[in-house]
């Protein structure tokens, strides 16, 4: 896991100084442009960007989970959901046991914050406890917490505070110019030529520039999900139990009220209503759900992070995979293993609903006891009384009853 | 001149190198260390939540005398065997999963037992304790695998041989159960 976290360290690193530089030149070009003094602007830019990222950092949880309109659950409120979380802490090797929260919401979601492993907070809807099996529950929480072991959540909020500071930025910039005019000293400055050049390049910075941040945010957190997509199949060791999540969140109708643009690539399937979510496009915070599902199911036994990459090669037919190549040396090859707690509630309900069916076809009398048994005598029962196999309680038996469904 | 600076520089280079492998080497083993004695933390968990577990079951089940019993004399068997081998003690932990299946599915036939709450509690409890097991076995296989992997793999082949790592060994599956895909009979 940490090999995973090293290796993406590296490539965020790289991100962050691409975009922290494209940040100060929208600066500098809006100073230079607005009031002709480049440093300036640069100065303010750099000024937005501290005070965005300390109050992102340090209070961007209760922000969102605010937001989000969650409450805090402990052990004894749902003890399910408790062990589930610790199961996967100790899969993925987190010491320390994340704030667990629950959303009143009706469809079906869940998403992690928290800018460590040590201050983090994973919260999931009521719909979701409602509709998901408990290996599937295993899978979502896997997710979120590879979420939270690969720091995502901390390095989408400065890719994200640093998008906010470009728009600012840029807007600000824009509007001052056509509305302001804006202050040029052309005295102390030689060459009219090169100060046109500069307005025109502060120009196209301003327009271009928060678009080209959005599309690299976009692109980023798509990456993203597709790396915690990964995380859960290694941990659970059963791909299948998030593959078969994913099928049902996706297949839920109801729009989540909580969630907003800002909020929305938090959350395991973008929330945001159904046209957001079959989209393939550079726009979409998340991989399409279709795909993620696919690439899960065609892993081929395996549940390591070199099959994953493998079977997203596969299916979206890229020639480079998205786990770094470090990581999935640590953890190339892992055989699946069988769900922990395989769906009998199911599989029982179907058997006794068919040998029902086969009883009635067959005209034995349904005789229900107060234990909770349901006595099934066959039509050629010579005798007036039964006893229940369980409890041992008296029954009379009709000898020509039939019981119709 | 020049040239002592940039030996020193070079020199300067490959001390951090072998300082960053070493620590991540050593940052490894200890990581197994840990995931050993996480193992050991859910046993013991399993081992104080079955005298419960015998108090509310027996009530209901007082004539499954064979089960009972063999519930807690595996239980007893495991706890003697905490300090032995690795081996020893996995087999012993394995069967004391058996017993514990065995129990649960004997409890199937109980509906009032199966209604009570603390049952209900417990049996939660347990299930998420069998899981816990096997996810921190799997976490341990893991940590090997890594600490493994460096002591063997080229650049920090050289740095684990000057210090002498050891290679650790995985936690294998016993039973043969544990790789079946449970069935379930009437």
């Amino acid at each position: 896991m940490w090999e995973l976290v090293r290796a993406n360290q590296r490539r965020a690193a790289t991100l962050v100084v691409v975009m922290a530089a494209l940040l100060l030149a929208v600066g500098y070009a809006v100073g230079e442009a607005v009031a002709g003094t480049g440093t300036a602007g640069l100065f303010i830019a750099f000024l937005v960007w501290v005070v965005l990222s300390l109050v992102s950092y340090y209070s961007g949880d209760q922000i969102f989970l605010s937001l989000a309109g969650a409450h805090r659950i402990s052990k004894q409120d749902n003890p399910v959901l408790w062990d589930v979380v610790e199961e996967m802490c100790i899969a993925a090797g987190i010491a320390a046991m994340p704030t667990i929260y629950v959303i009143d919401d009706a469809a079906p979601n869940a998403f992690a914050t928290g800018r460590d492993a040590q201050h983090a907070s994973v919260a999931v809807t009521a719909g979701l406890l409602e509709t998901l099996s408990r290996d599937e529950l295993q899978g979502v929480i896997a997710h979120e917490l590879g979420h939270v072991a690969n720091r995502d959540v901390l390095y989408m909020m400065m890719v994200g505070v640093m998008l906010g500071a470009i728009v600012l930025l840029a807007d600000l910039g824009t509007r001052v110019m056509f509305y302001g005019g804006g202050r040029r000293r052309t005295s102390s400055r030689d060459g009219g030529q090169a100060q046109a050049i500069i307005l025109i390049v502060a120009i196209v910075l301003m327009i271009l520039a928060p678009l080209l941040a959005q599309l690299v945010y976009f692109a980023v957190s798509r990456r993203r999900e597709y790396l915690a997509d990964a995380c859960s199949a290694l941990y659970t060791r059963y791909p299948e139990g998030l593959a078969s999540a994913l099928e049902k969140i996706s297949h839920s109708t109801v729009a989540l009220h909580a969630a907003s643009r800002a909020t929305a690539p938090l959350y395991i399937v973008n929330p945001l209503g159904a046209s957001a979510k079959g989209l393939a496009d550079i726009t979409s915070t998340h991989p399409p759900t279709s795909e993620r599902i696919r690439i899960l199911r065609s892993m081929a036994g395996g549940a390591g992070y070199g099959q994953y990459d493998e079977a997203f090669r596969k299916v979206t037919g890229k020639a480079v995979g998205v786990v770094p190549a470090a990581a999935r040396q640590a953890a190339e090859h892992a055989r699946v293993a069988a769900p922990k707690a395989p769906d009998t509630r199911q599989r029982l309900e179907r058997v006794r609903h068919t040998t029902d069916m086969l009883w009635r076809l067959n005209q034995y009398a349904f005789i229900a006891c107060a234990c909770g048994t349901t006595l099934k005598v066959p039509p050629a029962y010579v005798g007036h009384e039964l006893a229940c196999p369980h409890c041992g309680a008296m029954h009379r038996v009709q000898p020509a009853e039939v019981k119709s469904a | 001149m020049i040239f002592g600076l940039v030996l020193l520089a070079l020199i300067v280079i490959v001390v951090l190198w072998v300082m960053s492998i070493y620590n991540g080497l050593v940052g490894a083993r200890n990581e197994v260390k840990n995931a050993w004695s996480q193992i050991d933390v859910q046993l013991k968990r399993r081992h104080d939540l079955i005298p419960n577990l015998m108090e509310t079951v027996k009530g209901y089940m007082g004539h499954e005398r064979g089960t009972l019993e063999a519930v807690t004399k595996a239980r007893q068997q495991a706890i003697d065997l905490s300090n032995a081998s690795a081996e020893d003690r996995a087999k012993a932990e394995n069967a004391l999963s058996q017993t514990l299946r065995s129990l649960f599915a004997v409890a199937e036939a109980y509906p009032d037992l199966k209604a009570n709450q603390n049952f209900l509690a417990l049996q939660e409890e347990l299930t998420s304790t069998e899981n816990k097991i096997s996810f921190a076995r799997q976490y341990y296989n893991d940590a090997v695998l890594r600490l493994n992997n460096r002591i063997q793999m080229f650049p920090s082949n050289i740095v684990a041989g000057m210090y002498n790592f050891q290679m650790e060994k995985f936690f294998e599956v016993e039973a043969a159960e544990d790789r079946a895909v449970p069935q379930v009979k009437f």
